[in-house]
């Protein structure tokens, strides 16, 4: 009798998990490398916070898609006057933040002004320098003027640093964040994971996860067993470095290879000598090459760019033979830099795999035609205030990770040290510019303007590499932001 | 003993002292601006420049070293700019990950050390006594995160056992947080275990050769009875000391093994307090660590006088 029970018992347990197997599961682990210092994107640019809240936990006006598109979010429709300075956003109704509270129009007009006051710590406060007024309409509808035309305005308005907040919890965000999305804040253990639990009554279509973590793993090592044992389903953005074909050949796991908007650039300091003379630049620009330095620094996946533009955005031009790889043109540039035996400069390279090794490989190519290269591995804290904040430095490697961000060349005081009055030209125009067709020829004028001047040697577009368990659906392949948007998620059955 | 005592006493401060200013000195002149970290490469100056006055960063240095030992004696650790949480609000969270798997280390490393060592010296120069050693020395010998990698590859990706790394925390039941210190905690005492039971081995032997040892032989005792009772208790002292010794070898080792298992330990929160140039976080932090190295200093101190009564007139 004993034993038939727990035959009985047993098979009342198979049947149980048999029909719990065939109901989707609804949770996910992603693994993150960097911790968010705090949990407000309008409060400080830290890439690491977009990662976790983007379009998850925060929304904008308008919403910022997986192609770059720029999509409508809390406005469900826009008009803008025709010259360009008067928006008008019709607002989503029924829309409510996490704590209840109702979101109208006065949250847009609080969250802009306060994005673009005075005191503001929005490390993107330029964004928003040309809204001269936010005016509400009535609940529903926002007018915004501008002090003048700005070509990206729609775009911006969807980037994780102008996303809507409440007045009431602005302060709290950074440990408590309430925002509009479909999933809401339930915890942070400091060091280890951050939580998001899915909200009832989200306005838009309902999410399919009920459950999401992002749990903190700063270490490649650590990612590679995280994936294999299944405790982590997702690494959007996974840095395993030798142990990649070791994962591809686990037929659990996808890998996708995917494109950023990380320009991976040689910079210059283009103020000191011998780097102010252009044939510096060009007999650099001219003996390196590129196909290389993807194998090596990149495991060969990175596209090759010429100038400072994503091969994916529709602007794109293919400059990158502007210099073809060739040393003897290499050496005839820099004797006619009147440098014909070369000289010493100094490579500073922060952290990233990308940059470390690229920088060895680039030193090994520069030796050809005499530059004698030394290499200074430095931290990221060190790099960014020496190299980035000071100037001091010759030369560096790095990424640009920001979309849309061809105009630091124009900025003045940024590291680069570059001036050019033709270029900043073509951004004054830029900046102003709606048409996009009329976008698009400006920024092919830009991109050629940097690829012939070489204020830096353009390397490669850094890739995306998305791992993640083979029944998952609906992650982003590449990352036109830094946000890792789980809305569109699930499990296949 | 009580001039023992003061003097170990007046030697602890001095070095928290001495400590204080060295952690403080050295994260001063270490480059980078917490602020522009914060905010990253895009930031404009002005959002630079009002962090760091919020941060309190425009101040002069020894008005900051002054305030921050006094707040410390007050038991005010400042605030956290990265994560902008009080700093020992961070550190609670933490210590109750790093301690208990610093414990369940220790006693597993002493739990192994010691019957291995005395079989080892009672058996003195037999096959038994080479093999154990033999696999002592192997054991001093490997890094302990060669062995955590060993360990998460067989239990966490192979068997499925037990989780990869990740703390779940102590809330989701205790049975769950034990599981996730296991992995951690046998990486972390096996090398441990190895040096002391090498430690335990000749800490005997030299005792055995004593001769309290063999006039306790000549009345007639067994061998046995003189190991435990004779000799174990003098052999002792060697074993505190190096016990005291893994104790801050432990809390740095730690910081190796929190990061292969990702745990949100201590010693993860100050690596990574050094990467974000959260220096109060440094400061605070190493500073309690400090303070543990010097009160276990300071019980082993106390303890070898009480293990011998020596000890406790003379000095």
């Amino acid at each position: 009798m004993k034993i038939w029970k727990s035959v009985a018992a047993a098979l009342a347990l198979a049947l149980a998990s048999g029909t719990a197997a065939f109901a989707a599961r609804t949770d996910l682990v992603v693994g993150v490398v960097l911790e968010p210092p705090h949990l407000d994107p309008t409060g400080g640019a830290a890439a690491a916070i977009d990662e976790i809240v983007y379009a998850n936990l925060f929304e904008g006006l308008t919403r910022i898609g997986s192609k770059g598109e720029v999509m409508p979010g809390l406005a469900e429709s826009w008009t803008a006057s025709d010259d360009g300075k008067i928006y008008t956003f019709k607002l989503r109704s029924g829309v409510k933040f996490h704590d209840g509270s109702d979101f109208n129009a006065d949250d847009v007009k609080f969250s802009l002004n306060r994005a673009r006051a005075e005191d503001s710590t929005n490390a993107q406060k330029q964004i928003f320098a040309a809204i001269d007024t936010v005016e509400v309409i009535d609940p529903t509808t926002v007018k915004i003027t501008l002090s003048h035309p700005e070509g990206l305005f729609l775009y911006n308005m969807g980037i994780g640093d102008a996303v809507i907040v409440a007045p009431e919890s602005a302060d709290t965000n950074k440990e408590k964040p309430i925002g509009t999305g479909p999933f809401k804040f339930d915890s942070w253990a400091k060091g280890s994971s951050i939580k998001l639990v899915k909200t009832d009554g989200y306005w838009g279509d309902p999410v399919a996860l009920d459950k999401v973590e992002f749990r903190i793993i700063p270490d490649a090592a650590s990612a590679v067993p995280a994936l294999l044992s299944g405790d982590v389903q997702a690494f959007p953005n996974a840095q395993v470095g030798d142990a990649l074909p070791q994962i591809e050949a686990d037929p659990r796991l996808k890998v996708v290879i995917g494109t950023t908007e990380g320009e991976t650039l040689l910079s210059f300091n283009n103020k000191k000598p011998p780097f102010d003379k252009l044939e510096v630049r060009q007999a650099i620009a001219s003996a390196i090459d590129r196909k290389a330095i993807i194998d090596g620094a990149s495991s060969g996946r990175g596209l090759p760019i010429g100038s400072h533009m994503s091969p994916t955005s529709p602007a794109y031009i293919d400059l990158t033979e502007t210099y073809p790889h060739d040393v003897a043109k290499a050496k005839e540039y820099l004797k006619a830099a009147g440098l014909e035996n070369g000289f010493k400069a100094t490579l500073k390279l922060p952290p990233p795999a990308y940059a470390r090794d690229g920088g060895e490989i680039i030193a090994s190519q520069l030796r050809e035609i005499g530059i004698d290269l030394e290499i200074i591995p430095v931290e990221w804290a060190d790099w960014l205030s020496k190299v980035f904040t000071e100037k001091d430095f010759d030369a560096t490697i790095v990424s640009h990770t920001e979309a849309n961000d061809i105009d630091i060349y124009g900025r003045s005081g940024y590291y680069f040290q570059y001036e050019n009055p033709a270029f900043n030209k073509v951004i004054a125009d830029l900046a102003v510019e709606n048409d996009d067709a009329k976008r698009n020829a400006l920024l092919g004028e830009a991109q050629k303007i940097l690829a012939t001047d070489v204020p830096a040697v353009f390397l490669f577009e850094l890739p995306k590499t998305g791992i993640w368990d083979a029944k998952l659906e609906g992650l982003w392949e590449n990352s036109p932001i830094q946000a890792n948007d789980v809305t569109k998620v699930k499990w296949a059955q | 003993m009580l001039a023992y005592l003061a003097k170990r006493l007046l030697i602890g401060l001095a070095t928290l002292v001495v400590a204080s200013l060295v952690v403080f000195g050295v994260l001063e002149i270490l480059p980078g601006d917490p602020a522009r970290l914060m905010l990253g490469m895009n930031a404009t100056e002005d959002a630079v420049r009002a962090l760091q006055s919020e941060m309190g960063l425009d101040q002069p240095m020894l008005v900051r070293y002054f305030n921050w030992v006094g707040n410390m004696l007050h038991l005010d650790f400042g605030q956290s700019y990265t994560y902008s949480v009080p700093v020992i609000d961070l550190v609670a969270e933490r210590v109750v990950v790093s301690l208990p798997l610093a414990l369940m280390a220790l006693t597993l490393s002493t739990a192994i050390a010691i019957p291995v060592g005395l079989f080892a010296a009672s058996r003195r120069g037999s096959t038994s006594d080479t093999v154990a050693m033999g696999i002592a020395q192997f054991g001093v010998a490997v890094p302990n995160f060669w062995f955590a990698l060993l360990l998460i590859y067989v239990f966490a990706v192979w068997l499925r056992l037990v989780p990869a790394g990740g703390f779940p925390g102590w809330d989701a039941g205790v049975w769950p947080a034990l599981k996730a210190l296991m992995l951690p905690a046998i990486a972390l005492a096996l090398p441990q275990a190895a040096i002391l039971a090498r430690v335990t081995r000749s800490g005997l032997l030299d005792v055995l050769g004593e001769d309290y040892i063999r006039t306790a032989r000549a009345k007639g005792l067994t061998r046995s009875r003189v190991l435990w009772r004779h000799a174990l208790r003098n052999a002792l002292i060697p074993v505190v000391t190096i016990l005291g010794l893994q104790f801050s070898f432990l809390l740095a080792g730690t910081i190796i093994i929190e990061n292969v298992f990702y745990l949100p330990g201590l010693g993860r929160l100050v690596l990574q307090a050094i990467a974000q140039r959260d220096i109060i976080v440094v400061e605070s932090v190493v500073m309690l660590l400090v303070v543990a190295v010097v009160t276990v200093n300071l019980l082993v101190d106390l303890s070898y006088a009480i293990v011998d009564p020596r000890l406790r007139v003379a000095r």
